[in-house]
């Protein structure tokens, strides 16, 4: 039993026809090929499966696909929206917050949602944001570093690697 | 990787297309709101039906309303909704802590406050892959016929592991249910059972619509307590909601306390006034309380973690609600 469904995955609007019982983890991975939203514990308890729904950060491995109906999808391949990363991204890369990189996913997801509405969080913020994500390589300090460091680019209007390079030199 | 079973999804957009449709597929059929405990039980076998039911599209069941009476909580609202709703945090700021304690912030989105009434029970022995539970030969709740928690037992004894349920208990909260026979009103306190296979007074074919927390009076005060291994995403390894009543001088007029992730429902614990009513909440009067919570309290082996730990933990818990409670 198969259903066609319309929704728009990275900014594009799609069609596609999954079996009526596939997660949409499972059709963005076994029928649209986007591979990035990772399959962990596949019961809602890991986070690698985040993704954003209509920029709400939730875990595909537990969503219906019908429910994904008619609204907006995004990726960890659609969070750049270009060539270059995303400012996240960028400095996840630059503070060595991805190690096995296996949450990373996840994570960007979540804390891109974070980001969107608060520009400045607190170290609590993040972690509670982030509570969701579970790392096995227990790399979370550099990944808070990461967030922290994205959002100071962010609003100095600066590259991370600027941003890193400045505090460098001492400015 | 867990495979769902087949199925067919409905998306009905009122609740008395929900119930039609569960009536039309009895037997075969369930509801799902948020999906973040069904799903993952369809993905162990635990629930095979081959009708969903979503109500996820029902606008009639989402959102906060609020009057002189209190509040009116449509069963389909998120956990997160609940949870940061600034209403709710000023007037039941019990209700709102102990839904952002439910599991994390990707699950509060998707998971509702009426899923979280509903909760099926949870089991060591139950919540497992079909391969699992195949191995040890099944057990009571599902497909077999011994209980691996209590030895030669023959009522099932999962237990009640919802954070929202057992604030809701303390502050009087009413069901509105809506089934093929109409719509009817229920106490919580009257909701659930003790059997642990199927601990709710509701039929598979009724519908939670809506919850209604009356308004606190004056003078009542509330604390949600909740144990767990890490403060996040895990289910419940003991919950504890306490409720005091002040007289207007300050004694207290009443204790009451709600306690669940024990046996199969959220239990309001008994006798908690005797000696308390008409004194002032001291720190002799705590210890009076944490000692009876203790007595009544026995956490089973039927949840992780040692269960002695566990009740050792209940008058810790009665110390911290009343350590908020006092604030």
């Amino acid at each position: 039993m198969r259903e066609t469904l319309s929704l728009t995955v990275n900014g594009d609007l799609i069609e596609t026809s999954a079996p009526t019982h596939y997660t949409l983890l499972e059709t963005l991975r076994y029928i649209l090929g986007l591979t990035g939203s990772k399959q962990g514990c596949d019961k809602g308890d890991c986070g690698a499966c985040t993704v954003l729904l209509d920029g709400e950060a939730i875990l595909s491995c537990i969503l219906p696909v019908q429910e994904a109906a008619g609204r907006s999808v995004v990726t960890v391949e659609g969070l750049a929206g270009g060539p270059r990363p995303s400012p996240l991204q960028d400095a996840l890369d630059l503070t060595g917050g991805a190690q096995c990189g296996f949450c990373t996913p996840g994570i960007l997801c979540s804390a891109t949602q974070l980001l969107a509405g608060n520009g400045s969080p607190t170290r609590d913020e993040i972690e509670h944001a982030l509570s969701g994500n579970l790392c096995r390589c227990t790399g979370y300090t550099k990944i808070f570093e990461a967030v922290e460091l994205a959002a100071a680019a962010c609003r100095s209007g600066r590259t991370a690697g600027e941003v890193l390079a400045a505090r460098a030199e001492g400015g | 990787m867990l495979r769902l079973h087949p199925y067919e999804y409905h998306r009905p957009r009122t609740v008395n297309e929900a119930i039609a449709l569960l009536a039309e597929h009895a037997g075969d059929a369930m509801p799902i709101a948020g999906g973040t405990d069904l799903v993952p039980n369809m993905k162990h076998r635990l629930f095979t039906p081959g009708h969903l039911v979503s109500l996820r599209g029902i606008e009639e069941m989402r959102g906060i309303g609020e009057d002189e009476a209190g509040f009116t909580i449509g069963a389909a609202t998120s956990l997160d909704h609940v949870a940061t709703d600034e209403a709710i945090r000023n007037a039941l700021p019990s209700l709102a802590r102990a839904c952002s304690l439910v599991s994390g912030p990707q699950l509060r989105r998707m998971g509702t406050l009426g899923g979280n009434v509903c909760l099926d029970t949870r089991c060591t022995y139950y919540n497992q892959t079909l391969f699992w539970r195949k191995a040890l030969g099944y057990c009571l709740k599902k497909d077999g016929t011994a209980c691996h928690v209590v030895k030669g037992g023959t009522r099932c004894v999962a237990a009640h592991s919802a954070d929202a349920a057992t604030a809701l208990l303390p502050l009087d909260a009413e069901l509105r249910i809506a089934g093929p026979e109409g719509e009817r009103t229920t106490p919580i306190g009257g909701f659930f059972t003790s059997d642990g296979v199927w601990n709710r007074r509701m039929s598979p074919g009724e519908l939670l619509v809506s919850i209604h927390v009356p308004r606190q009076r004056a003078g009542t005060r509330h604390s949600f307590q909740k144990l767990r291994a890490r403060d996040s995403i895990d289910f419940p390894m003991l919950n504890l909601a306490v409720r005091v009543d002040f007289e207007a001088d300050g004694v207290v007029a009443g204790v009451q306390m709600a306690a669940s992730a024990m046996g199969s429902y959220p239990r309001k614990l008994g006798k908690l006034d005797e000696g308390v009513a008409g004194a002032p909440l001291t720190e002799s009067v705590v210890e009076a309380l944490a000692r009876e919570a203790f007595r009544q309290c026995h956490p089973l082996t039927n949840i992780p973690v040692d269960a002695e730990w566990r009740r050792a933990m209940v008058p810790v818990l009665v110390r911290r609600a009343m350590v908020e409670i006092r604030a």
